[in-house]
């Protein structure tokens, strides 16, 4: 698609005029008239974003609230779902498989559910990503705005689930004895920097899924495979204590930004979780994954932004 | 056309040997069995086991200030797809729409959803369209009435499927049409709902055509065309057969179609 390339046959059926002949590139350009669809610059889009925030808000909220619309416990389901979901997952590792593996048994029920929910939010904000365009294909077609909304919008929806989860999280600290001090406040800046995680996965995968739909059938597994290897049921030091691998094996394995980001919420909740379990660096780590990220997948998904929607 | 100051007009869309391909996956010509598609993703080429579909081809017009332009054509021949790429929605394959602002199609439906209240799809809606929540809370009261939801009770906070489908067609245009356009693109929005509903709605795609500089209209029914278009194009196949003055164009359509 050069701009050059063509000579502008302009074929009107109307009367002729002065501009009749003249290549529709120059009377396009005489007229002031734009391209239409094309990429606006990297400052535009980003003002087009803010523009719409009040569509990706709302949007986000319609789809979290449609979800359960036609349950007879309706939203109630918001907190059921991860209730459930940390209770199979505490009946198959925290019983049958005995999992708990150096961590103190009541700290070892807090620990796994704030896993789960801390996880969950990456895991489905990756995979709402990955339909973001391609799932919402009649959208895109139909109204303008600046398609990134899409994505961030299911980041924000999976944000507001998490908000909902963590009613069950307080809960469950409180019964397992982690009462609330100062430190749970250490909560809002390690969620703040996951949403950030989240929303870049969510813009890439968003592109990768709009060229190949083929991945929300394969990145259920990939997720899954990531979410044994972060250490949700289990703590990644003391799974490798006693087998025989050098100490910054651990480290590199905790680095994850999964990892991280389950550790710091755990260690800002749960009393028991001392700073002893964190990985060295852990806070320029949680900022370093948001800021990769959260740009790379900006810029990522930006790039494609005119040929969207092609299907 | 209207236009008694010949070389004053202004074009506010130009397309230039516009191309429009969409492309298929899973639609595959050949053997549908496993291996077959696995030797496929193996066999080294650009286009693995994508049919393409060539929907416009090579399309070049300038429509000015003022006009209302009809789109005629048979089924599939590419009349959605041109509106689409003229508003920039799907990208062209090869050519180039020019236009003056952002042109838009009347139609909302796609952001709206089913298991939220009309109240809620309205707010959703005027927001995906790009109005402000102060827009939308000012013009609320007049979507309201113009859908005649509630007319027959409390409809307006119900989940929209509850709705049958001539009142949630009603509320969609309602919606859609609350907007002020440049450039405009009607898709056979008129035909729906039940007569009064019609000519309600067609006496708002009249008003809001006096605000927009240029009008598209597709649609199957000429009488439509001929109320509201003094230009048309016909397509046929993807390709511009015909463009000219609404009765021109129209006889010889009509000839084609064997009416």
């Amino acid at each position: 698609m050069s701009e050059t390339t063509h000579d502008g046959t302009v074929a009107v059926g109307a009367p002729a005029s002065p501009d009749e002949g003249l290549p529709a590139a120059e009377l396009a350009a005489k007229y002031g008239l734009s391209v239409s669809g094309a990429r606006p610059s990297l400052g535009a889009y980003v003002r087009q974003l803010w523009g719409r925030r009040h569509f990706i808000l709302a949007f986000s909220q319609a789809k979290l609230t449609a979800q359960y619309s036609k349950a007879k416990l309706g939203q109630l389901w918001q907190v059921a779902t991860p209730l459930l979901n940390a209770a199979v997952y505490f009946f198959i590792f925290g019983l049958l498989l005995g999992a708990r593996r150096g961590i103190p048994s009541d700290v070892y029920v807090p620990f796994l559910v704030t896993g789960v929910f801390v996880f969950t939010f990456t895991q489905s904000s990756v995979l709402a990503g990955v339909r973001a365009i391609s799932g919402n294909l009649g959208l895109v077609r139909a109204l303008h705005f600046p398609r990134a909304s899409l994505p961030i919008s299911f980041a924000l929806q999976q944000l507001q689930q998490l908000l909902f989860s963590m009613i069950v999280l307080v809960v469950i600290m409180v019964a397992f004895r982690s009462y609330p001090d100062l430190s749970w406040l250490l909560v809002v800046p390690a969620l703040a920097l996951q949403v950030v995680f989240n929303t870049g996965l969510a813009l890439i995968f968003a592109r990768m899924g709009s060229k190949t739909p083929d991945l929300a059938q394969l990145m259920p597994f990939v997720l899954r495979t990531w979410m044994y290897a972060s250490g949700v049921m289990f703590s990644i030091p003391a799974m490798l204590a006693d087998k025989n691998v050098p100490s910054w094996l651990a480290d590199v394995l905790q680095w994850n930004p999964a990892a991280i980001y389950m550790d710091l919420v755990r260690f800002a909740l749960i009393d028991g979780y001392g700073s002893s379990y964190l990985p060295p660096h852990v806070w320029a780590f949680a900022l370093g994954w948001a800021v990769l990220a959260g740009v790379v997948g900006f810029v990522y998904f930006w790039k494609a932004e005119e040929r969207y929607g092609r299907g | 056309m209207a236009d008694d100051t010949t070389g004053a007009r202004v074009p506010t869309v130009i397309a230039d040997d516009l191309h429009i391909v969409y492309r298929v996956n899973g639609a595959r010509t050949g053997r549908g069995s496993a291996t077959a598609a696995l030797s496929r993703i193996l066999k080294r080429g650009e286009e693995r086991g994508v049919r393409t579909v060539h929907a416009v081809r090579g399309v070049s017009f300038v429509a000015y200030r003022g006009e209302a332009i009809g789109l005629i054509g048979s089924n599939g021949s590419g009349k959605s797809t041109l509106l689409r790429a003229i508003a920039g929605l799907l990208p062209a394959e090869r050519g180039k729409v020019y236009t003056d602002g952002q042109p838009s199609l009347l139609g909302v439906n796609a952001a709206l959803m089913n298991d939220l209240t009309g109240e809620r799809n309205i707010i959703l809606g005027g927001l995906a369209m790009g109005m402000s929540r102060e827009e939308i809370k000012a013009r609320y009261q007049e979507i309201v009435d113009f859908s005649g939801i509630n007319e027959k009770g409390d409809f307006i906070t119900l989940p929209m499927r509850t709705y049958s489908s001539g009142m949630a067609a009603r509320l969609r245009f309602s919606i859609a049409a609350a907007k002020d356009h440049d450039v405009l693109m009607i898709d056979e929005a008129l035909a729906t709902g039940d007569r009064s509903f019609q000519k309600r709605s067609e006496a708002r795609i009249r008003e809001l055509r006096k605000h927009a500089g240029t009008v598209f209209l597709v649609s199957h029914n000429n009488k439509s065309i001929r109320d509201t278009c003094d230009r048309v194009l016909w397509l046929e196949r993807g390709e511009l057969r015909m463009d000219g003055p609404t009765d021109e164009v129209l006889r010889e359509y009509e000839k084609f179609t064997g009416k």
